[in-house]
């Protein structure tokens, strides 16, 4: 297991080296950031001289270097917009976003499970039929779409909920949290559904599918056998073997709803890190997205290794290599 | 033909209502494909053709509707349909070539990984394995900023994105197909390898590709509909499904809510058809379900 832990800290430290070595190129071919920073009507000493300032006049290598020790010093560098930290304008919004994944990933577990459930052990019930057409038609939507449909309905229309911005927020330990408000549940609940759907979609098509597999076992005889009730059957012994190909999943549904957030938040004005990267594109601030890139791919290699983890304590029959 | 009317797979596909659904949707949008822009008075896309006395009537059967323009128009007096017509054009067109981009590309290098092994192997499947553990539409959002926008630079974003999941499973099938005795036996005959590859090997590891793909353009649609919406896919000239979208949705606080509702709907007919009919596909190829 120590052996195992240590092989996976190598190869972590690997995947975020060829992530920065990747973002780093595609940043440097593309566009010259130097027009990002000099005024419209800069003389060509002005830009040479801002040139020479950002280091860009030096070779690829040498910049790669620079950026590479830069990072692992914790030097992040400065957005172009903001003249502020890149690191801190995303810290800054990372706790909106985290809120609204959190969120959409409780409501998906909580629709997905029950429902998973009784498709997979009810296979040919009327219900579940349409259950699974349901849940088909949740990964055929264009969760933007979605999204605009639901404001038109319940903030222009019905005028039930806002359409946008994050409401109140109440300070804990220093980050501001709009779950701790009533205004700020009122706000997160169309983003959230809106988020979900997806992944509510595909943990309710793994769970049937595990439970379908489950089903053909010999335990789940004995356990009807034994006169277990039907509810004791499906839930104890069924579900918790079911669940396990789930959290395999659950992983990648994670970072699915990280990276769909940056869409969600757009729609919604939700000021999270999403929107930071989308408003960042537009004005092609390069070190917002940068950094942005690199957090987000420390973050799923970390959430991937808490999964190979959780799984092996799951399923004791597996063994990490 | 007679002999595919009475196979198991075409008696299976008539007892199956949603592989039945599934293709109806398909074969529908492959006709507007086609067709449909021959249907339409409009070329919306004909500044001369458009009239601004026409701009946001609602659907028909809204009051104030007009029966030239069955789903409303939009703010340039833009027949909506007209626009799903050509904008489906654009979706399905970038879909289905970066499928068969992604694909080839996958195959050649899950072909090659799989036979051939060692350092090559090892790099393509280290890059899959990296690339598999990113989100597909962070990874295709990232390459978009990077190279700009355009429809070639949405081929080129989706095409890095999906070629991955080929190559895994055209790697696999070859490992256990390079086992067996006819391709030893095409070894022990002399054959050059890459004619192995193409005559043996890689006729025998097309069919679970064939679900695949079908699902692929389905998600291709899908991410570039994403990517569009957010302004960093195709450009403004040759709007697709997701750029209808996002174009209605500044107008939809005005409660003018066709321009962008139908396109959507149009999305979500054509990828849940393609998805209904590769439900149905995979339960047919696959079988170990049989």
């Amino acid at each position: 297991m120590f052996a195992y832990l240590i092989k996976r800290l190598i190869q972590m430290v690997l995947v975020l080296w060829v992530v920065s070595v990747i973002v780093f190129l595609m940043m440097s071919f593309t566009g010259d950031p130097v027009f990002m920073v000099v005024p419209i009507d800069a003389t060509d000493a002005e830009i040479a001289q801002a040139r020479r300032l950002l280091g860009l006049d030096q070779s690829l290598l040498v910049q790669y270097w620079k950026f590479l020790t830069s990072l692992l010093q914790g030097d992040f560098g400065r957005s172009y917009v903001f003249r502020q930290p890149a690191m801190t304008l995303i810290l800054e919004r990372m706790p909106a976003t985290v809120e609204m994944v959190l969120v959409a990933m409780a409501l998906a577990i909580a629709v997905a499970i029950p429902l998973g459930v009784y498709a997979g052990a009810n296979p040919e019930s009327r219900i579940s039929r349409f259950i699974m057409a349901g849940s088909l038609l949740g990964i055929s939507l264009p969760g933007f779409w979605v999204g605009m449909v639901l404001i038109y309905l319940f903030a222009v229309h019905w005028g039930v909920f806002p359409s946008s911005g994050r409401g109140d927020t109440a300070e804990l330990w220093g980050i501001r949290i709009s779950l701790l408000t009533w205004d700020g549940w009122h706000h997160i609940v169309l983003p959230a559904v809106t988020l979900s759907l997806g992944t509510m979609a595909i943990i309710l098509r793994m769970t049937r599918a595990g439970m379908m597999e489950v089903g053909r076992q010999d335990f789940m005889k004995f356990a009807r056998a034994k006169g277990a009730t039907r509810s004791d059957v499906l839930y104890k012994h069924g579900l918790k073997n079911a669940l396990i190909p789930v959290v395999t999943i659950f992983g990648l549904q994670l970072g699915d709803l990280i990276a769909f957030a940056t869409i969600t938040e757009t729609i919604f004005s939700w000021p999270g890190m999403g929107k930071l990267l989308i408003d960042s594109i537009y004005r092609a601030d390069r070190p917002v997205i940068v950094v942005y890139l690199m957090l987000v791919a420390f973050i799923f290699v970390v959430i991937n290794f808490i999964v190979d983890i959780v799984y092996t304590m799951i399923d004791p029959r597996i063994t990490l290599k | 033909m007679t002999t595919f009317l009475r196979s198991e797979f075409f008696h299976n596909y008539t007892r199956s209502s949603s592989a039945i659904i599934g293709s109806a949707l398909m074969a529908f949008f492959v006709l507007a494909v086609l067709v449909g822009p021959f249907l339409v008075a409009q070329n919306p896309y004909d500044i001369a053709s458009l009239n601004l006395m026409d701009s946001y009537k609602p659907p028909v059967w809204v009051a104030g509707g007009d029966a030239q323009f069955p789903l409303g128009t939009d703010g340039q007096g833009r027949d909506v349909w007209a626009s799903i017509l050509y904008g489906a054009r654009i979706s399905l067109f970038i879909g289905v070539v970066a499928m068969v981009a992604s694909c080839t590309i996958g195959t050649v290098l899950g072909l090659i990984a799989g036979f051939y092994g060692g350092i090559a192997d090892s790099i393509i499947m280290r890059i899959a394995d990296i690339q598999l553990s990113f989100p597909s539409i962070l990874i295709a959002l990232f390459l978009m900023s990077a190279v700009g926008t355009g429809v070639d630079k949405v081929l080129i974003a989706l095409t890095a994105v999906g070629w991955v999941v080929y190559a895994r499973t055209v790697r696999g099938s070859t490992l256990s197909e390079i086992e067996k005795e006819y391709v030893q036996a095409a070894k022990v005959a002399g054959l050059p390898n890459h004619k192995i590859i193409r005559k043996h090997v890689l006729p025998n590891v097309l069919t679970p590709l064939i679900v695949i793909a079908t699902i692929q353009v389905g998600t291709f649609v899908l991410i570039e509909a994403s990517l569009s919406f957010l302004g960093v896919g195709v450009p403004i000239t040759q709007p697709s499904l997701g750029l209808l979208i996002k174009n209605g949705f500044d107008v939809l606080f005005s409660g003018l809510w066709w321009t962008s509702v139908f396109p959507g709907v149009a999305i979500m007919m054509l990828v849940f058809g393609i998805n209904l009919f590769g439900d149905f596909l995979r339960d047919e190829l696959n079988p170990r379900l049989k």
